[in-house]
């Protein structure tokens, strides 16, 4: 229940894996780096998304993309490893199929964050930083991942699995492993983490569509303002919109299931200790909580 | 403060420092006005010839007033705030605040460090031990677990980290960034886990590396040099002059037992501001070998044995005697000025003749002609390293500043970085220097100097910059000497820390046969007699014709440290005194005279060039000819005009053309018994650009073979495939461990065939 | 609650909207038609309302958006706009959903901003951990482009401009400035000294301005609304309306917009205050590093002056709200490893003094502080404080120092008892049952 050991014995660190020389690395990829590097006005702003396109061929950060990274950029592998050692995004391990990430930032934490780690470590059968022996997951504690209105918030390919229970973390894997689609709360479908290394690199897989306009708390301040009747106009006591502003209409969120929870609610707000909204996300989550 | 400060300067702001005013430039952060001031701010990261980082944050002070009125609440780092008028700055001295602040930071730096100062080489110079000691607490609170790194890791063959002692001031890489451009390592990881780091296959062999080891505040960066043999407080430490180069860097040699131990930079802002070279710092154990020459050897039945010194000294007068003026005086190029003038007199004075040379190396009758006027060798405004500095154009011909003359290439870097100086490279190929000066490079196949320095644009703006291979370039060094026409500057950069001492002394054939021809005459038998002091037979362009100009001489007296191919085809053999265990001067290519001291008292060969010549002029009975403290002569200068200057040589149409020079670390007799420093060498490739390669059906990766002309022996390298070689040329070092491309009979300008190897 | 009107949709007013991403539904509800009122005005003109409306950074420090721009020298070219989306201070959710919901409102932000400052080519850098709002910018942005709204001269104005959406790849201090600067350029992100500021030699040592997310996103109102709509919104020195967020423990989390005179008590009761059974114990006001407040600062002013006051600051105007279940031992821990985690390593008190802060506050959550622990706690928070290189660690020292002000005996417990024997933390959870046995009052 302390969260993780204190880490202070360094053995190993500093450096990339040397002794895995294997690569997936082709012309092709060269190809999409130099494309990379064309977007930038110096090419060693293209040092970031090319490693996340190695990571998406490669599953990790492999010593030949470094040293192909170098060699485009023209700058020594010691600075390419500076660099990929710096940010928590790049591994220097093979990641897993799917890379879920857990968070226990503070809030996440005490809200859940903490034993959803550990039932996601028990599942697994493996600690953060380490991959399944099969490839298919890997794990890592991760920092607050701006979501704190969705908490405890659990990343899988870096997509969004929002107020996420034990429960639901034990599902999310089930299916995950037997190849069942899986939804992010708000995002794609799953399908791997190297997918989505190749979009943080900078290429489009057409799945901007996928997922909801928001998330439920991301609207509650729009729905409570639509319900009073508050806007951008009637702040300032009058002044209709100007002919050319956006006409700031009600938000009417169609696509939204949880859409009636806003209308359901009571006009006059409660304060703080009032009764509970029997929909409100404590109660929700209080059912979530009896299996 | 006096009158100075007094008198407003518009360039100069006014800061008090407990409570003392100190006038300093615009811009001056306050640590160093506060040295003005002569208070000491305790710092770790900060280093005057880097750039501000602010990282390890001892030297905070309180500023209750920035200058306009308004303080800052919190102590602010005085190596990253620059001095305001009418500031005022409050140090650990006067203040509470700051005092604190720095207790605390010191007291955060030691929580992870391992506190093993009784087993740390830098314990007993260390700034982190001694601010500990100094300033910390009494008492450390800290009962938690410090960071373990396994130890020591291996920067490079010559350079060790260990990590756990580390602070991370960043002076080790923002030096290989900032000053050497060899961005081999840098930080690893991040927060606690940070660590300096190289990547594995890339290990830092900058030329300059062994700088991080001196400006490294703790014990991190060790040398495996030096690592373990001396605690810095048992070392007496002696100032001098590298014998390296010409760049004339000041170093402090540290000695103890009769031995030097190390050598540091010196700290001499106009020459090599507080920067060495690793030739220079690492490259001096060379004499301590088993072929040290330390008794005079005369050869008897054909073998050379030992002999006393009235033996030798006679021996050796009867031989000169016999040869008289015919006899040719080599010096090489690495003695002192006042050694150098001893050979002068002892050939001109004692003996009678004019066949003096100090060149071991390719020259021509133009190079003797237009060395001795350049503004260095006459001391005629030459060109200085500040002028280098503030330059606004910088040309480069047959010059390879980092290999010919490392610190001239990091004051041309410095300039690049902070003042946007231009550099243009007339070279055959883009070289990793060219790189890392963002130079120009026009690419020029050896023998086309001329040509192509008179195809620049030069101006008052321009500092031409000559090297000792233009010598082999014919027209070159006229064309060099011919820009001051166009209003240009110039400078002529020989290798050697001695050549324009010795030019200056007269160990330069004004009037006689030069190195070459004095070779031939030995062959022809137009000479008799050789006396031969520090020339190694390997440097000259046809090794092999030299040892056979030798072998025909009827008597050849040597001078020498260690025997060499020239003592073992001697008569006589004189030991003569390390460098380390003799005083006198160099001259370096600005024309700056600077001190060499003598670091060792107690040696194994207590006679100098001059006390040997002293002695055999007696011998010859001519007392008096060689005086201690010759004076120096310069040789008046022939005159030689860039109309009569002699056409470049036709290249046979389609041929190919070599390239070389000799890199810094190759096989140079200097640094034997440095194998840390050789293993930091450069790899050994042969370049040709692709046209070239496809030509001869050279692949990357393939081995290729250099020779004269197809078919006949030649040194085998590894191909480098490299665009930025000129059409038409392949380069290739001059020398390596088992190579002398000389003794293949390759050399610049001339025809080159290439083969690629066939697996055996 | 009186019927005076707290929230004020303007950013957040199409969030909730079908397709509300997609470029259609933005112009339908009156997208980019600020763009080209912009585009019929001079840049002076554009720059000249934005820095009269008062925009103040919504990144945290506020400063004056429009000052900032002015900064810029004017012919010095090439320059450069950099967005900051590197959304990481704990509690900060506020541009990740903006970038999701409606991410033509940045890029329309980004060319009128672009515009004004004289930039030809805008970056924006996103945190990478965020893949959907990255896929949502980057299509946006194509769309923009397709619809003549970016590239060559847009909109027969003879005005370019070209954006790069940039994902960063793991690292919070990238939120600071001249660190994303770093990161961008392809090193590692460590602040960098500052003179130079960025507005004069930032990105490629060029001019740059860096803006937050909300703050680029809230331009387009500005321009549609004009400087005296904004002006009549917040305070005396804090004006016009920004995104608060809320989460924890209250019955609503989420997104509210609301001018910057709203106080914390009229957020709270909008979130529906404290879970069923419970109340509070503590709060951030903007982030994890304004460190926490509790019930007394109830009815502070949710403003940049107001907050100052009360020892805390607006910062990411983030509130993370903590009922009386949770160890504020535990989380002040938490807060800490998180900084400890995120400092680039840089500077020694934030590298080392967050080691030491970390080791420290596992004693007490231990239950095995020892004597004098609790002063030396503070003494090491005070070695770090004000001598870092960047406010990354001062984050870390006011965690310890507020937590352990507001809850000292808390603390004080830890000599004995394990934070969570005194506090159990599954009652903490989401999904914990409604307390029965004398949580509240």
């Amino acid at each position: 229940m302390s969260g993780h050991e204190f880490e202070y014995d360094f053995a190993g660190t500093g450096t990339m894996d040397l002794d895995d020389r294997s690569t997936n690395i082709d012309q092709a990829t060269i190809a999409e780096m130099n494309e990379l590097i064309a977007r930038y006005p110096d090419k060693r702003s293209a040092l970031g998304p090319i490693l996340h396109l190695v990571q998406s061929v490669d599953g990790r950060v492999s010593a030949p993309g470094v040293e192909i990274a170098a060699a485009l950029l023209d700058i020594p592998p010691a600075q390419v490893q500076g660099f990929a050692t710096f940010y928590t995004m790049y591994h220097k391990k093979p990641a897993g199929k799917h890379h879920i990430g857990v968070c226990t930032t503070a809030l996440c934490a005490v809200l859940g964050g903490d034993a959803l780690l550990d039932c996601v470590e028990k599942k697994l059968g493996i600690h953060a930083d380490e991959t399944t022996p099969d490839g298919e997951f890997s794990l890592e504690r991760i920092e607050c991942n701006a979501a704190c209105d969705f908490a405890p918030v659990v990343m899988a390919n870096w997509e969004f699995m929002d107020n996420m229970t034990p429960e639901k973390a034990e599902q999310l894997i089930d299916d995950l492993r037997a190849g069942k689609p899986v939804q992010a709360t708000r995002g794609a479908t799953l399908t791997g983490w190297r997918d989505s290394e190749r979009v943080l690199a900078g290429f489009s897989d057409g799945r901007a569509d996928e997922g909801p306009s928001a998330g439920e708390p991301s609207l509650r301040g729009v729905q409570l303002a639509a319900e009073k009747g508050w806007t951008a106009d009637s702040v300032t006591g009058a002044a209709p919109a100007p002919p050319d502003a956006p006409a700031a209409p009600p938000a009417e969120p169609k696509t939204e299931p949880k859409a009636a929870t806003a209308k359901a609610e009571p006009k006059a707000e409660p304060k703080p200790k009032a009764k509970a909204d029997a929909k409100a996300p404590a109660a929700k989550a209080a059912k979530g909580d009896k299996k | 403060m006096t009158d100075q400060a007094i008198a407003p300067n518009p360039d100069l702001v006014t800061v008090t420092i407990d409570g003392i005013d100190v006038a300093v430039p615009k811009g001056t952060l306050v640590i160093r006005a506060a040295e003005e001031a002569g208070i000491a701010i305790p710092r770790f990261c900060d280093h005057p010839l880097l750039d501000p980082a602010g990282a390890c944050r001892q030297c905070v002070v309180e500023i209750p007033d920035a200058g306009n009125g308004r303080g800052f609440p919190m102590p602010q780092a005085s190596c990253t705030t620059v001095a305001a008028q009418g500031m005022q700055v409050k140090t650990a001295a006067t203040s509470e605040k700051a005092r604190a602040a720095q207790e605390g930071i010191l007291e955060l730096l030691l929580i992870n460090h391992p506190l093993d100062c009784p087993i740390c080489d830098k314990g007993g110079e260390c700034p982190l031990q001694n601010q500990a000691v100094a300033n910390g607490r009494l008492q450390g609170r800290y009962e938690g677990v410090k960071r373990k790194f396994p130890t020591p890791l291996r920067l490079s063959p010559q350079l060790l980290l260990d990590r756990e002692r580390c602070v991370f001031c960043q002076r080790c890489t923002r030096f290989a960034e900032q000053i050497a451009g060899d961005d081999l390592i840098s930080l690893t990881e991040r927060g606690a886990k940070s660590q300096v780091g190289f990547y594995g296959n890339a290990p830092f062999t900058s030329y300059f590396a062994g700088n991080v080891v001196q400006i490294c505040p703790v014990g991190a960066l060790t040398s495996e040099a030096y690592r373990f043999s001396a605690r810095p407080f048992d070392l007496v430490s002696t100032v001098t002059t590298c014998d390296g180069c010409a760049a004339g860097c000041q170093l402090r040699a540290d000695h103890r037992h009769g031995q030097v131990k190390r050598r540091q930079a010196g700290d001499l802002p106009a020459v090599n501001e507080e920067w060495s070279c690793d030739r220079g710092r690492f490259g001096f154990v060379s004499g301590r070998g088993d072929d040290r020459v330390t008794t005079p050897l005369v050869r008897k039945d054909g073998e050379l044995v030992p002999a006393s010194w009235p033996e030798a000294l006679e021996a050796a007068a009867a031989g000169l005697a016999k040869a008289g003026s015919q006899t040719g005086v080599l010096t090489g190029g690495r003695l002192t000025r006042e050694a150098a003038a001893a050979y002068a007199a002892f050939a001109r004075q004692t003996l009678g003749t004019e066949d003096i040379d100090c060149r071991a190396r390719a020259l021509s009758a133009e190079e003797t002609a237009v060395v001795p006027t350049a503004p260095a060798v006459l001391n005629a405004s030459p060109v200085t390293y500040a002028d280098l500095e503030q330059a606004k154009h910088v040309v480069l011909v047959g010059f390879e500043p980092e290999d010919e003359a490392p610190i001239v290439f990091l004051r041309l870097r410095k300039a690049v970085r902070k003042n946007k100086l231009q550099v243009t490279a007339l070279a055959p190929y883009r070289s990793l220097g060219s790189k890392k000066l963002s130079a120009t490079v026009v690419p020029t196949a050896p023998g086309q100097e001329a040509a192509a320095l008179a195809g620049l644009d030069l101006d008052a703006d321009t500092i031409v910059l000559g090297g000792e291979r233009l010598a082999a370039s014919p027209g070159a060094l006229a064309a060099l000497a011919g820009v001051a026409a166009k209003g240009a500057r110039w400078a002529w950069l020989p290798r050697r820390p001695g050549e324009i001492g010795a030019i200056q002394a007269g160990a330069f054939p004004v009037a006689g046969r030069d190195t070459l021809a004095q070779l031939a005459a030995l062959q022809s038998g137009e000479l008799q007699a050789l006396v031969i002091a520090g020339v190694e037979l390997a440097d000259l362009p046809d090794p092999a014709a030299a040892a056979a100009a030798l072998d025909q001489a009827l008597f050849v007296v040597s001078l020498e440290t260690r025997l060499s191919d020239a003592a073992h085809r001697a008569d006589v053999v004189f030991p003569v005194a390390l460098l380390e265990e003799t005083a006198g001067t160099f001259v370096n290519w600005e024309g700056r005279a600077l001190p060499v001291a003598q670091v060792l008292s107690r040696t194994r060969s207590p006679m100098t060039d001059i006390r040997v010549l002293q002695a055999l002029a007696e011998a010859l009975g001519r007392p008096g000819t060689v005086p201690t403290d010759s004076p120096t002569r310069a040789a008046a200068p022939r005159t030689v005009s860039v109309e009569t200057a002699p056409t470049p040589a036709p290249t046979p149409q389609g041929a190919l053309v070599l390239a070389t020079h000799r890199e810094l670390l190759d096989d140079s007799r200097l640094l034997d018994g440095e194998p840390a420093l050789i293993a930091s060498a450069r790899p050994i490739v042969a370049r040709l650009n692709p046209a070239t390669a496809k030509a001869a059906g050279i692949e990357p990766g393939d081995r290729v073979t250099l020779s004269t002309e197809a078919g006949v022996p030649g040194v085998t390298f590894d191909a480098l495939i490299d665009p930025t070689v000129a059409d038409g040329v392949v380069w290739a070092p001059a020398r390596a461990r088992g190579f002398n491309l000389a003794a293949a009979g390759l050399a610049a300008g001339r025809p080159v065939a290439i083969a690629k190897e066939v697996a055996a | 609650m009186s019927d005076k009107q707290v929230l004020v949709p303007v950013l957040t007013a199409n969030w909730g909207q079908d397709q509300s991403w997609k470029l259609a539904q933005y112009e339908r509800t009156g997208g980019y038609r600020a763009l080209k009122t912009a585009l019929k005005r001079t840049p002076e003109d554009v720059l000249t309302e934005v820095k009269d409306s008062q925009l103040r950074g919504r990144g945290g420090a506020g400063f004056p958006t429009g000052t900032k721009w002015s900064f810029v020298p004017k012919d010095l070219n090439p320059k450069y706009l950099v967005v900051n989306g590197d959304e990481s201070e704990p509690g900060t959710c506020k541009d990740m959903p903006l970038l999701m919901a409606s991410p033509h409102t940045l890029v329309e932000g980004v060319i009128i901003s672009s515009y004004a400052i004289g930039v030809a080519k805008a970056f924006s850098y996103i945190r990478g951990e965020a893949l959907h709002p990255i896929r949502r910018v980057r299509a946006a942005v194509e769309e923009a482009y397709q619809a003549g709204y970016l590239g060559k001269n847009i909109l027969g104005s003879g005005y370019d401009l070209d954006i790069v959406v940039h994902a960063g790849a793991g690292a919070y201090i990238c939120g600071e400035e001249t660190a994303l600067l770093n990161s961008l350029e392809g090193r590692r992100g460590q602040p960098r000294l500052r003179p130079p500021f960025p507005a004069v030699a930032g990105l490629y040592a060029l001019p740059t301005v860096i803006n937050n997310v909300e703050s680029i996103a809230t331009v387009p109102a500005i321009i549609t609304r004009g400087k005296d709509w904004f002006l009549s919104l917040g305070t005396e020195k804090s004006k016009g309306v920004t995104i608060y967020s809320l989460s924890g423990h209250v019955k609503r989390p989420g997104q509210y917009e609301a001018p910057l005179s709203v106080t914390f008590r009229e957020l709270f009761d909008l979130a529906g205050g404290i879970r069923d059974g419970h109340h509070l114990k503590f709060f951030t006001a903007g982030g994890s590093s304004t460190g926490i407040l509790t019930e007394e600062a109830i009815d502070v002013t949710m403003d940049y002056e107001s907050l100052l006051k009360v020892g805390s600051q607006l910062g990411t105007k983030a509130m993370q709200i903590f009922d009386e279940t949770t160890s504020v031992v535990r989380t002040c821990l938490r807060w800490v490893e998180f900084y400890k985690h995120e400092s680039c390593g840089k500077c020694t008190p934030c590298r080392e003094g967050t080691w030491w802060l970390v080791q420290l506050l596992k004693r007490f959550e231990a239950g095995q502080a020892q004597e004098g622990d609790l002063e030396k706690l503070l003494s090491v928070a005070d070695e770090i404080n004000g001598v870092s290189f960047c406010p990354l660690a001062a984050g870390a020292v006011t965690c310890v120092t507020t937590a352990v002000k507001h809850f000292r005996s808390e603390f004080e417990a830890g000599y004995n008892t394990p934070a969570w024997e005194l506090l159990p933390y599954e009652r903490s959870t989401a999904w914990a049952t409604p307390a029965v046995e004398g949580a509240a009052k």
